[in-house]
């Protein structure tokens, strides 16, 4: 069986100060190879722990997750990961922050040097490789996480809040960009955002968490990321469904918000 | 307070002086700023302020010290030079007077000079000749050669014809003169407003001594000697520290069990001066070499430590869970992400432990050492070659200086991406 599966997953810890959270109860989720799946929620939804458990950095309290059939336990070269920033190395160049993931695996250069080369042609930095991080603008930045991610061939690319840091058009610029490298690589795709727009223009799927217990509220089935493949983004989201979509996901999280608010006035 | 005065005077007048000259001449972006008065990226430093403040303290060194730096008429009062003389007038026991002479040579400390030679004069009191040194003082034994003494009944009444009692003086062009308890004149020779070369020795002076020391050496050793055995104490005390004291730092920064263990002792350790160590390490090391190296390793110990655990606690764990899933080992993560992010602290705390470490070795050296630039001027300063011990801190000064800058190069150098992430 291929693709990631999750089971009945999770998450509860206790805190210093006595009591216990809920961070995630009872998600499950099967996703095939080469989905693409966007995750939306109020802030405290869990879904970057969902995102973090995934990627074995966290440990759930419950359930199990399967990747292609094999138990998912700490992190690993097979669940590649991009932030949002300040994962790259500083000290290294351009070129050498894509091949980090290679180098890693003791490859030699001559065995990933067409890899980066390509790599760094697809997402257009082949005239900065020898350039420091700092010296790069933000979307640059981006530009190489992706570049260092699929570099190392992983069967699943979490992405938590990828372009969150990006201004509005450059942002717009980057959605094209990893539409085109999921459809090139064919990559499962676990993208954690906060924006509702972007998760409708890169979702495939989409799931909608609700907090408190963090846990699975509604999930869609999207055209929009097929068809923002071939056509300009502007152009998807004239489409008719894409406004009503929006609208109906947007006042879906209003609601948990006010709920949320609403609770935390009755205890007060 | 007059070397003060000038001082603030110098400040005040090239400030409107070259403010007003310099004012229409620069026409850059900050220029352009009419908020400055709190924007501290709008003030930068003013070069010819810094020139003049240099200047300034040469002007107010060679103007108290009568230096041959200074043009001669604006040098301060020198201290009186030459042969003084004044007069006093004695009274026998019967009311008689009689005036004498008194003539003393002042001679600079340096060359010595020989007593006047004066003639005896009439009357009873005979005229005295006696020989003093600038800025000291001299009892004029006056009634030694009179025909009478102050056994008989006679006493000084008068200096220069003015009436004086015991405990008075009376003042003239050459200095003063001090009526003792017991009727002893004593003659003070005019100070002038100059520092006595023994507390401030005048600029050329301090420059040729250090020709000298240059040449010469100090106490068996060459100039050379003395700075380089303080240097080289402070790098391989710091070598030390820094071998021990960085991978301790990263195994607090890795290790709840290392973190529990050395907290307690480094925190304690951090706030306690290396000099307040110094009676510890004399007592268990000695004097020699072995102490001190043991001082400086203390002294940088600490601060390498902390410098590589907060190097470890401040990365990014982004950085962390990026290269784990990029599918790096534990050592992998070490050698490529904690070590090389850790490096721009790890710079910062080198900068800090040889600054603390310079400091240390002169103050280790001035306790106890056979060489050393803290032993050379605290030598100096018990012979009381005043010269020499400007010249040692002026050295001292230069070399820790140094010291910074070649460590701020290595860091651009070595670590060209801190505070740019």
């Amino acid at each position: 069986m291929t693709g990631l599966s999750i089971q009945n997953l999770s998450m509860s810890f206790d805190l210093p100060s006595g009591g216990a959270v809920q961070a995630l109860q009872d998600v499950s989720l099967d996703l095939k190879s080469g989905e693409l799946l966007s995750v939306l929620g109020p802030s405290g939804c869990g879904k970057t722990t969902l995102l973090n458990i995934v990627a074995g950095f966290l440990a759930p309290s419950g359930g199990e997750i399967t990747l292609n059939g094999r138990a998912v336990h700490g992190p690993s070269a097979d669940r590649g990961m991009v932030f949002q920033k300040g994962a790259l190395f500083e000290w290294m160049s351009v070129r050498d922050n894509i091949s980090f993931g290679p180098r890693m695996q003791g490859q030699r250069e001559a065995e990933y040097k067409d890899e980066v080369d390509h790599l760094l042609e697809i997402v257009g930095l082949q005239d900065f490789k020898d350039k420091a991080i700092y010296e790069l603008s933000g979307g640059m930045q981006q530009r190489v996480a992706l570049a260092r991610c699929l570099a190392n061939h992983p069967d699943v690319i979490l992405m938590d809040e990828p372009l969150g840091a990006l201004d509005a058009l450059t942002r717009e610029k980057m959605q094209s960009l990893v539409l085109k490298l999921w459809k090139e690589t064919g990559k499962t795709i676990i993208l954690i955002t906060h924006s509702v727009e972007e998760a409708l223009l890169l979702g495939e799927r989409l799931l909608v968490m609700a907090p408190r217990p963090g846990r699975i509220h509604t999930e869609y089935r999207l055209p929009f990321a097929d068809l923002g493949v071939e056509a300009d983004l502007r152009e998807v989201k004239k489409h008719p469904d894409f406004g009503v979509k929006r609208e109906e996901i947007l006042s879906m999280i209003w609601d948990m918000e006010e709920e949320i608010m609403g609770r935390s006035g009755d205890s007060k | 307070m007059t070397p003060f005065l000038i001082y603030v005077a110098v400040f005040v007048v090239s400030f409107y002086l070259v403010t007003k000259l310099q004012g229409a001449g620069i026409r850059d972006f900050t220029s352009l700023k009419t908020v400055t008065f709190g924007d501290e990226s709008a003030v930068r430093p003013n070069r010819i302020a810094g020139v003049i403040s240099i200047a300034t303290i040469f002007l107010i060194w060679g103007i108290f010290t009568g230096s041959v730096i200074v043009p001669k008429p604006l040098h301060a009062p020198a201290p009186f030079e030459g042969t003084a003389e004044f007069t006093y007038t004695a009274q026998k026991a019967d009311g008689a007077t009689d005036d004498a002479l008194v003539r003393v040579v002042v001679h600079p400390r340096e060359t010595p000079a020989e007593t006047a030679e004066v003639p005896a004069g009439d009357g009873f009191a005979k005229n005295d000749a006696a020989v003093v040194a600038q800025w000291r003082s001299v009892l004029i034994p006056w009634d030694k050669n009179d025909e009478t003494t102050r056994k008989e009944g006679a006493k000084i009444v008068a200096i220069n014809g003015q009436p004086i009692t015991p405990g008075g003086t009376v003042d003239f062009d050459f200095g003063s003169v001090t009526l003792s308890d017991k009727g002893t004149p004593n003659f003070e020779p005019s100070r002038g407003l100059q520092m006595e070369p023994l507390y401030l020795p005048s600029p050329e002076t301090v420059w040729t001594r250090t020709v000298k020391i240059f040449k010469e050496g100090f106490r068996n050793f060459s100039i050379w000697e003395h700075l380089g055995f303080s240097l080289y104490r402070v790098i391989l005390g710091f070598i030390l520290g820094a071998v021990v004291g960085i991978p301790l730092g990263y195994a607090m920064g890795l290790s709840n069990w290392f973190r529990g263990w050395f907290d307690p002792i480094v925190e304690f350790m951090r706030p306690v001066p290396p000099l307040a160590l110094i009676p510890l390490v004399i007592i268990w090391a000695g004097i020699g070499e072995a102490g001190k190296i043991i001082l400086l390793f203390l002294a940088a110990l600490w601060i390498m430590a902390i410098a590589a655990r907060s190097g470890v606690s401040g990365v990014n764990i982004s950085k962390v869970h990026a290269a784990y899933s990029l599918g790096a080992s534990k050592w992998q993560i070490m050698r490529h992400v904690i070590i090389p992010n850790s490096l721009p602290e790890i710079f910062t705390g080198a900068r800090v432990a040889m600054g603390v470490c310079w400091g240390t070795v002169v103050a280790a050296e001035l306790v106890a050492a056979e060489q050393g630039a803290g032993m050379m001027i605290m030598t100096a300063s018990k012979f009381q070659n005043t010269d020499i011990v400007i010249m040692g801190i002026v050295l001292i000064g230069v070399i820790g200086f140094g010291i910074d800058m070649m460590m701020r190069w290595a860091e651009r150098y070595l670590v060209p991406w801190k505070g740019k992430s």
